[in-house]
Order: structure tokens, then C-alpha cells, then sequence
């Protein structure tokens, strides 16, 4: 009952959120911050007891939920959804600190319904990672979008409508395929168990043949290619980012588009095996594309979220590179990566924020010079800008170190293609500093953009804490993940390390 | 043969036909400032002693089905009036959800409270529309309660549909049900020249349906030798490509098609949904939709259920063309009516997949997406008939604009309606969607789920266009108001709201239900 303990938290403080009345909004937002830091530290204290010696689910519970369909509520966690739950719920509370005053600021949403809309989607992130029964995946993923439309749409900049229903389509769009294959897995459980089943550990030990796979899996992977965002499916994102709030987006990215990178390792994987092998190529194409367009593109950017959005992308081909080639330091690296770069892009979104409500303006040509009337602020904006280039000695460096390792190994090709990309990523970071940080301050520069305050500074410092730690200790979290990834391994069939035989496997394709 | 009549067999459909009756008779005889709360009496009265009866022979079924032994199987499902009507677990079950719509439907023609002038009917449906004579009538405040008798027969007409065990019988209750409805949908208050004319093209096109109905019938007849669906049966399995059995099926197929609005027969829809008084609709857009299917799926699972390899093609293009067209014109509306019109034509397209679908598995979850659907529908149209401006009911979509704050309850419930309409999970709209795909798949019509799929996302872009507009779209002049209706508009809304939500978070009881239900009598 632990987990769900856990999504009751936020549960609760979103329903005593909506009794209260709307005009205590100092109350409002001090209950949703208590509750989130409960649930953060509830969900650490969880992760902090997982057996790393166990790679499978742990804290399993399991409550019939519609037999008719096979569904249950099965809960539980390995090492990877224990640290994303971890990465999501810390988050939470740093974005509701950074956003203390974006609800204020919208004519159309009020405080109460953007705390409320937060917490419900804190309820959904956990439930997201922590299902272990895929239809209750699905209805997480596709009930998420909910809180998250509306906070876009409500709380957003000036194109919020439609970057609102831009997101909703691309993803419903994308949940729908997977609901058909969802529904192809459920027959295919019947007619081999007997009986229609979802239950995940149950999934894996199917032995759907090569074609049904094939099928399926197409269906799963559109749906995560559009959330993770994958190029060609990525166009939502640059839209949605740029208009929702600074603490929307960061959650947007840093843990909503999580969720399709981790439902390749959770489900894509164990349960199609022969078909990710098939696919893998393709993907592994994919992802170079990805980490080479995105980046490219963000270079060309002249609105500075849309400038991180597009970082993002580059980042997620790293992270889908890192699994598809199926050894355990990519997929230990990509683990480790959606955690990082959960953080690290919550936190330059979020300083992102602070420079556009000061100046009234999103755009990098309307800084230059901002070291000179708020150093502070060019400091934890580069230090941000660094552990999203993965600067050796943060966190995201490991991992990103990590993926291409193991890329090295299986397909050199495909190595060689993303580590361009991280001299790309080096060359937007530092130029959107030089352009934005360096300089003279022009006249607007030196009367709006003040110096980073308290609240802002203890939103954005525990996420940069945790980056130069785990960079410089990245045995603490790659010891959780590690065994969940060998497990992972296991389904899929890989020996490793065995790059001679990897390299076979990926001969056909290559 | 002897005529034998199992009255208490048929006792829902005679309560309500008989209140019907009784109703006629108060118009008649009883003064104008009683009918009103004696009609209430009898109609609510009249529903829920059928629906106890309902219940309890349901209960009996179901117990004897439980202990089912060699000589017990008389009471488990049986054919009244000599084998003219089939009363068996997916019949009962069919009654019960019209009879729940019914009810929730009753409560809408009832309001009283939303339009200052009186009711959604009209004042006098006699004046012509502009006369001075309804401006006068209109201007008096004139209501009329002489809906009653009429919705007392489309009710009684819809309980008989889809227990019909026979070609005439089917014809019989079809007409039943559909003339009311016919008169009924050209009684608007408001726009009362669109409401005739809706009215018009509902009976012009209907009358040339059931035509198409009684000829298929008459076709099969010359056959089979009989119109009872257990011996058409028997005779088809004998019959090999039969031309004029091919077109016999084809004919019936139209007329039934027609009553569920399926594409290509489906262009009364958008007309009747738009002009109709709005608690009609609501009522008429679950009821008929639940009796036409519960005929359907009973004349083509029991009559022509061993010819399936015949019609089947015949339903895949029509699925296929149900869920496409009506999907992509609801992109194209601006009216709320007429999109929810096209809207339920795609939902048509829906439960055609589990038509074709075959199955014990395609029967029960049709069973289920009706039941979720009628509650849906019924709550989309009890908030629109309370959306209002000063001249009737706002149903242009760019009066919703902003409606979302201006009242937000009124919007967030519509919201939810029209997620479950989109499928979204933890809605009745998606457990029923998921039960109706299962089965599609297999029962070995995949294409029509992939279809379906991709015609459920061009039609998540229209709803969620709704919800745009109202929760993200600033107020303007334009925007309409929300009444606050009486307690029969406030309970109903609430209870299709609570509906919607039951059936998608703890389906599993209704679902055992529609399991449990079982098949057809033969």
C-alpha cells in the first residue's frame, strides 16, 4: 500500500486544495507546498529502501480493479520508476516555490485551480512510473493530459489556446494507436492464457510471434515517440513549452515527456522483444536525427524557451539512442539521464522564467549584459546552461558519457553521429550565455531585470545541488538503477558485455 | 395454432402503453390546471413500475439462469405472444436502459424553469409559426401537456423494438415509436420553422425507411415462409445465394440503418438534432439509438445470424463510412446540435464494429456502450437546453466562448460529457469504446478498430475544440448565459454526470451484468 499512500498524498491536498475557499490564496499555495514536500520526501524515503540487489518490482501490490478486462491496480517500483518518481516529486515543490506569483498573473485560471491542476498532475506522474499493469499505464497517461492541458491553456502566454490543443492532439492522437495495440496485446493474452490479462509480469512471459510483435509494437512506439519527443513527432513541443508557464514546461519536459522514454524500457522492450530488435536500427536512425535536428534547430532559435525545448529533443534522442542499443551502459545511462536531465532542464526553464517576467519578453535579443545588473542570476542561469550541455562533473555528463559508451560498442556509427551533437549542445548553451549573459546591458536590460530574489534562488538550488552531486557521486543512483536495467536485459535477451554478438544482432540492419 | 398471450411477460410494455391510454383521456377530461401534475404522476408512476417489474423478472432470469436445468429453460427466456416477442437477457436488458433514458428524458420535457415563456414545447402547435395567433397564445403564457401521451407511445413504441421476435411486430413497434417522435420533434417553442421543418424530413425520410423495412420483410417472407425470426433462421440455413434473399436483407438493413443513423442514411440527423425541441432530442437521441440497435443487433444475430458471412461485408463498409463521414462533417459544424448530431453518428459506427463483430462479446458490449451512451447524451443536451441567450437556447459554438467562467460547474460537467464522448479513460465513454475494440479485434474485424481508432482522433480534435472555447477563450458579448433550470433539469444532469463517472471508474457490476445477460432466444 506504500505507493499508493504515496499518490494519496497529493490526492488529498488537491481535494482539500479545491475546499478551500478561493480568496485564501496565500493558504492555497502554502497546503499544495507542505503536501509536495511530504510527497517528495515520502518518495525518497521509498527510494532509499529499495533492495538494490532485486532488479525486478518491489513494493508490488496488486487490487482487482475491472476482471472482466484483466485490469488491476498494480503498483510498484524497480530502481529506474523509483528514481523518476523521485526526480518528479522533488520537482514538484521547487516548481510551485518558482511559481509562486504565475497563477496571479492569468486572467483566466485562478490560484486555487493551478495549485489544484499540479497537484493532480503529481498524482498522475507517480501513478504513471509506478504502474505495473500497462492498462493502468495507459489511463495515467492519457488522464495526465488533462491537468496539463489546462494549465496551459489557463495559465499560459499569448498562443496558449492553441499550443493547449496542439499538445492534446499530438498526444491523444498518439494514445489512441496505443490503445489499439493494447488492445492486440489483451487478445493476444487470451488466446495464449486463456484469460485476458494486462498484469506486466504476466506480458513479458508471452510468446507473441515475431509479426504480432512487429505490429504492436508500432502502435506503442508512435505513442512514446510523440510524448518522448522524437523528431518527426516533435512539433507540439516548441509550441507548448514556449507558451505555458515556465514551471508547466519544466514539468512538462523534465518529467510528462519522460514518460515515453521510460515506457520504451518498461514495456517496449520486455514485452516486444523480437520486435525492438527488428526496430532498432530504425530507432538508433531516429535518434541520431533527434539529437542532430534538435540541436540544430534550438541554435537557430530566437525565443529561449523555445531555444530549451529544443535542447530537449537533441537530449532525448541521446536518451532512446542509449536504449535501443540494448547494452547495459546505455540503458544504465539513459536511466540516469531522464533523471538528470529532468533536473537540469527544470532548472534552466525555470531561470528562463525569472529573466522573461522580469523583462517582459522571451526573446534573446532583447537581453545582452544581464552579469552586469544580476550576477547571481548569470550564475545559476550558467550553471544551469552547463549540466545541460553535460559539462564534466555534472550528472548529465555521466550519463551522456554513459549512452555513448555503450553506443560505441553495438554501433560506431551511430556514436560518432551523437557526439556532434554534444558540440553542438556546447555551442547553443554557450552562445544563448553569451548572447543574453555578456555585454553591455542596454537601457530596458539595466531598469527591468533585477536580481535573482530568495524564493527564486532556493527554487532552482536544490535541482543544481543534486546535478553537481550525482555528478560527482554517480554511484548513488546508478546503484539503483543497475539491477532494474540487467533485468531489463534479461527480457530483451541481451548478454552483456558481448559486443561481437550485439554486433551480430545488429548486422541486418546496419 | 392456439394464440396464447403471456401478459405478465410483456407487462413493461403494457404499463406504458396503457399510460399512454389513461394519458389521452386526462387531455380529454380532465381541466387544464390539473393535467400537468396528474400527467407527471402517471408518466414518472407508469416508468417506475415498469422498471420495478423489469427488475424483478430480470432477478428471476437471472436466478434461473444460475441453476439452469433440462426442464427449467421455459422460464429462463421466453417467447411471449406466440413467438412474437422474445423476452430474454439482452431484451430485458435493452428495456431497462430505455426506461432509465426514458425517465431522465421525462424529467427534461417536464422543466418548466429555463425558458421564461413556458416549456420547450410550443404554446399551441396548431398556430402557424409568425401568426398573430401564436403571438397571442405565446404572449398569454400558453403551455400544453398534450406531450405527454405522445412520449407515453414512443416509449411503449421502443420497449417493444428491440424485443420483436418478428418481422411485423418489429414493423408495428418501429411506427409506434417513430410517429410521436415525428410530431414531437416539430413542437419546438422557439425557431418553430426549423422544428417543422426537421419534423417534415424525420417523417418524409422515416416513412420512406419503414417502406424499405416492410418490402425487405416481404421479400424474406417469400422465402422463408414466415416472418418469425427463429424459423427465417431455420429456412436461410437451406438457402444458398438467394438474390432476392440478398436484397431482403439489404432492405431490412436500411430501415434499421436509418433508426441508428448510420451513414449513408444518416442525413435526418444533423436536420432533426438541430431543429427539435432539446429535451427531445436528449431523449430521442439515446432511446431510438438503444431500441433501433437492441432490433438490429437481434434481427441480424437471430434471424440472418447463419447468412453473416452475406451481410457482413455489407456492415464493414457501412462501419467504415459511419465512423470516417461522420467524424470528419462534425469537424466542420459551428452548431452544438449538429455537431453532437454527427457526433452520435459516429458513435453509430462504434457499436456497428460489435454488429459486425458477431460475437457473444460483440452483444454485450453493445449492450454496455448503449447504456453509457444514452447517459451521455442525455446530459450533453440537458446542458445545452440551459445554455441560453434572450431568443432560445445559444447554440451557436462561438456563444460558448468563456463559458467556463462565467459558470464553471455548468462547463466543467459539459467538459466531461464530451471527454466521455471522446474516450478519455475514467469516463463510461472509454470502458465502453475498450469493450467494443476488444471484441473487434476478436471477433476478426481489426481494420474496423484501426478505423475506428483513427476516426476516434479526428473526433477528439472537435470535442476538445468545445473545450477550448470554453475554458480557454475569453468572454465576449456573444457569450451565453447559463439558467438555473429546476430540480428535474439539476437531477438529471447530476445523475447522467454520476453515471458517466460510475461506468468508467467501477464498471465491473454493469459489466457482469451485460455478460450475464446472455444471448438471444431463438
Amino acid at each position: 500500500m506504500q505507493l499508493t499512500t504515496l499518490m494519496a498524498i497529493p490526492l488529498i491536498g488537491a481535494v482539500a486544495i479545491l475546499v478551500l475557499p478561493k480568496a485564501k490564496e496565500t493558504l492555497i499555495k502554502q497546503v499544495a507546498l507542505v503536501v509536495s514536500i511530504i510527497t517528495a520526501a515520502d518518495a525518497v524515503r521509498l527510494l532509499v529502501g529499495l533492495d538494490t540487489n532485486n532488479g525486478g518490482i518491489q513494493l508490488a501490490e496488486k487490487h482487482s480493479w475491472i476482471p472482466s478486462f484483466g485490469i488491476s491496480w498494480s503498483l510498484g517500483m524497480d530502481g529506474i520508476a523509483g528514481l523518476l518518481i523521485a526526480m518528479a516529486t522533488i520537482l514538484v515543490p521547487l516548481i510551485i516555490i518558482a511559481g509562486w506569483f504565475d497563477a496571479e498573473k492569468s486572467e483566466r485560471g485562478s490560484v486555487k485551480e493551478f495549485f489544484t491542476l499540479i497537484l493532480l498532475l503529481e498524482v498522475c506522474m507517480i501513478g504513471v512510473f509506478a504502474a505495473t499493469d500497462l492498462f493502468l499505464f495507459y489511463v495515467f497517461f492519457e488522464v495526465m493530459l488533462v491537468p496539463v492541458y489546462f494549465l496551459i491553456g489557463r495559465f499560459g502566454g499569448a498562443q496558449r489556446s492553441y499550443a493547449a490543443m496542439k499538445f492534446l492532439l499530438y498526444s491523444l492522437v498518439g494514445g489512441l494507436f496505443m490503445l489499439a495495440s493494447l488492445i492486440g496485446v489483451f487478445i493476444a493474452s487470451i488466446h495464449e492464457l486463456g484469460h485476458g490479462t494486462f498484469d506486466f509480469t504476466a506480458l513479458t512471459g508471452l510468446h507473441m510471434d515475431a509479426g504480432t510483435q512487429k505490429v504492436l509494437f508500432l502502435g506503442f512506439f508512435f505513442a512514446f515517440a510523440v510524448k518522448a519527443p522524437m523528431v518527426p513527432f516533435h512539433t507540439w513541443l516548441p509550441d507548448a513549452a514556449a507558451e505555458a508557464t515556465p514551471g508547466t514546461s519544466a514539468l512538462l519536459v523534465g518529467v510528462l515527456d519522460k514518460v515515453g522514454t521510460f515506457g520504451m524500457i518498461r514495456y517496449l522492450l520486455p514485452i516486444f522483444p523480437d520486435a525492438s530488435h527488428y526496430y532498432a536500427p530504425f530507432i538508433i536512425v531516429l535518434a541520431c536525427i533527434s539529437i542532430f535536428y534538435g540541436a540544430l534547430l534550438a541554435i537557430g532559435q530566437t525565443d529561449m524557451m523555445r531555444l530549451v525545448a529544443f535542447s530537449s529533443v537533441s537530449h532525448f534522442g541521446f536518451i532512446v539512442l542509449g536504449i535501443f542499443v540494448f547494452t547495459s551502459q546505455g540503458l544504465s545511462g539513459s536511466s540516469f539521464y531522464m533523471v538528470n536531465h529532468g533536473f537540469s532542464t527544470g532548472a534552466l526553464f525555470l531561470v528562463v522564467g525569472y529573466l522573461a517576467s522580469r523583462r517582459g519578453s522571451k526573446k534573446i535579443s532583447d537581453f545582452g549584459g544581464v552579469n552586469k545588473v544580476a550576477p547571481v542570476m548569470a550564475g545559476v542561469f550558467l550553471i544551469s546552461g552547463l549540466s545541460s550541455l553535460a559539462l564534466p562533473g555534472m550528472s548529465s555528463f555521466v550519463s551522456e558519457f554513459l549512452v555513448l559508451i555503450g553506443t560505441f560498442s553495438q554501433n560506431r556509427w551511430a556514436a560518432n553521429i551523437a557526439t556532434v551533437g554534444i558540440v553542438l549542445a556546447a555551442f547553443y548553451i554557450l552562445w544563448l550565455y553569451q548572447r543574453t549573459m555578456t555585454g553591455e546591458p542596454s537601457e530596458e536590460v539595466k531598469s527591468t531585470v533585477t536580481e535573482i530574489n530568495k524564493r527564486e534562488l532556493v527554487a532552482v538550488v536544490p535541482a543544481l545541488a543534486l546535478i553537481v552531486a550525482l555528478g560527482v557521486f554517480p554511484q548513488a543512483a546508478l546503484k539503483i538503477i543497475n539491477p532494474a536495467v540487467k533485468q531489463v536485459q534479461k527480457y530483451v535477451s541481451v548478454v552483456d558485455p558481448a559486443p561481437a554478438v550485439g554486433a551480430a544482432t545488429q548486422g541486418n540492419g546496419s | 395454432m392456439k394464440t396464447s398471450i403471456e401478459y405478465a411477460a410483456l407487462a413493461p410494455i403494457e404499463i406504458l402503453l396503457t399510460a399512454g391510454v389513461l394519458s389521452i383521456l386526462i387531455e380529454a377530461f380532465v381541466p387544464r390546471i390539473h393535467r400537468r401534475t396528474l400527467q407527471l404522476f402517471l408518466v414518472f408512476g407508469s416508468i417506475v413500475v415498469a422498471f420495478g417489474y423489469l427488475v424483478a423478472s430480470a432477478t428471476q432470469i437471472l436466478n434461473g439462469n444460475a441453476s439452469v436445468t433440462g426442464g427449467q429453460t421455459q422460464g429462463i427466456r421466453e417467447l411471449a405472444a406466440s413467438g412474437s416477442v422474445a423476452i430474454d437477457g439482452p431484451g430485458l436488458f435493452t428495456q431497462g436502459t430505455l426506461l432509465i433514458v426514458a425517465f431522465i428524458g421525462a424529467m427534461l420535457f417536464a422543466e418548466r424553469s429555463v425558458d421564461p415563456q413556458g416549456d420547450a414545447f410550443a404554446a399551441r402547435a396548431s398556430t402557424l409559426p409568425g401568426s398573430e395567433d401564436e403571438r397571442q397564445f405565446t404572449a398569454q403564457g400558453w403551455t400544453q401537456t398534450e406531450v405527454w401521451p405522445l412520449f407515453l407511445f414512443a416509449v411503449g413504441g421502443m420497449l417493444l423494438f428491440p424485443v420483436s421476435n418478428d418481422l411485423l411486430t418489429m414493423f408495428v413497434a418501429l411506427e409506434v415509436l417513430s410517429l410521436p417522435l415525428y410530431l414531437l420533434a416539430g413542437m419546438a417553442r422557439r425557431r418553430r420553422l426549423l422544428s417543422q421543418e426537421a419534423s417534415l424530413k424525420y417523417f418524409v425520410l422515416g416513412a420512406f425507411s419503414s417502406a424499405f423495412f416492410l418490402f425487405g420483410s416481404a421479400l424474406i417472407y417469400s422465402i422463408a415462409g414466415s416472418v418469425e425470426f427463429g424459423t427465417i433462421a431455420t429456412a436461410l440455413t437451406n438457402t444458398l445465394q438467394d438474390p432476392i434473399l440478398l436484397a431482403g436483407i439489404g432492405l431490412i438493413a436500411v430501415g434499421l440503418l436509418f433508426k441508428v443513423g448510420a451513414v449513408p442514411f444518416h442525413q435526418w440527423t444533423p436536420d432533426v438534432y438541430q431543429g427539435s425541441p432539446t429535451p427531445l432530442v436528449a431523449f430521442m437521441g439515446a432511446g431510438t439509438k438503444i431500441a433501433a440497435f437492441g432490433a438490429l443487433f437481434r434481427t441480424f444475430y437471430v434471424a440472418f445470424g447463419g447468412m453473416r458471412w452475406e451481410w457482413r461485408p455489407m456492415m464493414w463498409v457501412v462501419a467504415i463510412l459511419t465512423m470516417l463521414i461522420g467524424s470528419i462533417l462534425a469537424v466542420t459544424q459551428s452548431d452544438i446540435k449538429r455537431m453532437l448530431a454527427y457526433s452520435s453518428v459516429a458513435h453509430t459506427g462504434f457499436i456497428l464494429i460489435a454488429l459486425t463483430a458477431t460475437s457473444p462479446a460483440g452483444l454485450s458490449s453493445s449492450l454496455f456502450y448503449l447504456l453509457a451512451y444514452g447517459f451521455t447524451t442525455l446530459g450533453l443536451f440537458a446542458v445545452v437546453s440551459i445554455v441560453r441567450d434572450s431568443s432560445g437556447e445559444a447554440t451557436h459554438l462561438s456563444q460558448w466562448a468563456g463559458l467556463g467562467k462565467k459558470s464553471p460547474l455548468v462547463a466543467s460537467t459539459f467538459a466531461l460529457f464530451l471527454f466521455a464522448l471522446a474516450g478519455i479513460p475514467l469516463t463510461s465513454g472509454f470502458t465502453a469504446k475498450f469493450a467494443v475494440f476488444a471484441a473487434g479485434v476478436a471477433g476478426g474485424v481489426t481494420p474496423l478498430v484501426i478505423v475506428a481508432v483513427i476516426s476516434s482522433a479526428i473526433a477528439a480534435f472537435f470535442y476538445a475544440r468545445v473545450v477550448v472555447l470554453m475554458f480557454f477563450t475569453p468572454e465576449n458579448e456573444n457569450t451565453a448565459d447559463v439558467v438555473v433550470p429546476s430540480y428535474f433539469t439539476k437531477v438529471a444532469i447530476a445523475v447522467s454526470a454520476t453515471a458517466t463517472l460510475v461506468l468508467g471508474i467501477a464498471p465491473q457490476p454493469v459489466l457482469d451484468a451485460v455478460v450475464n445477460a446472455g444471448l438471444f432466444v431463438r
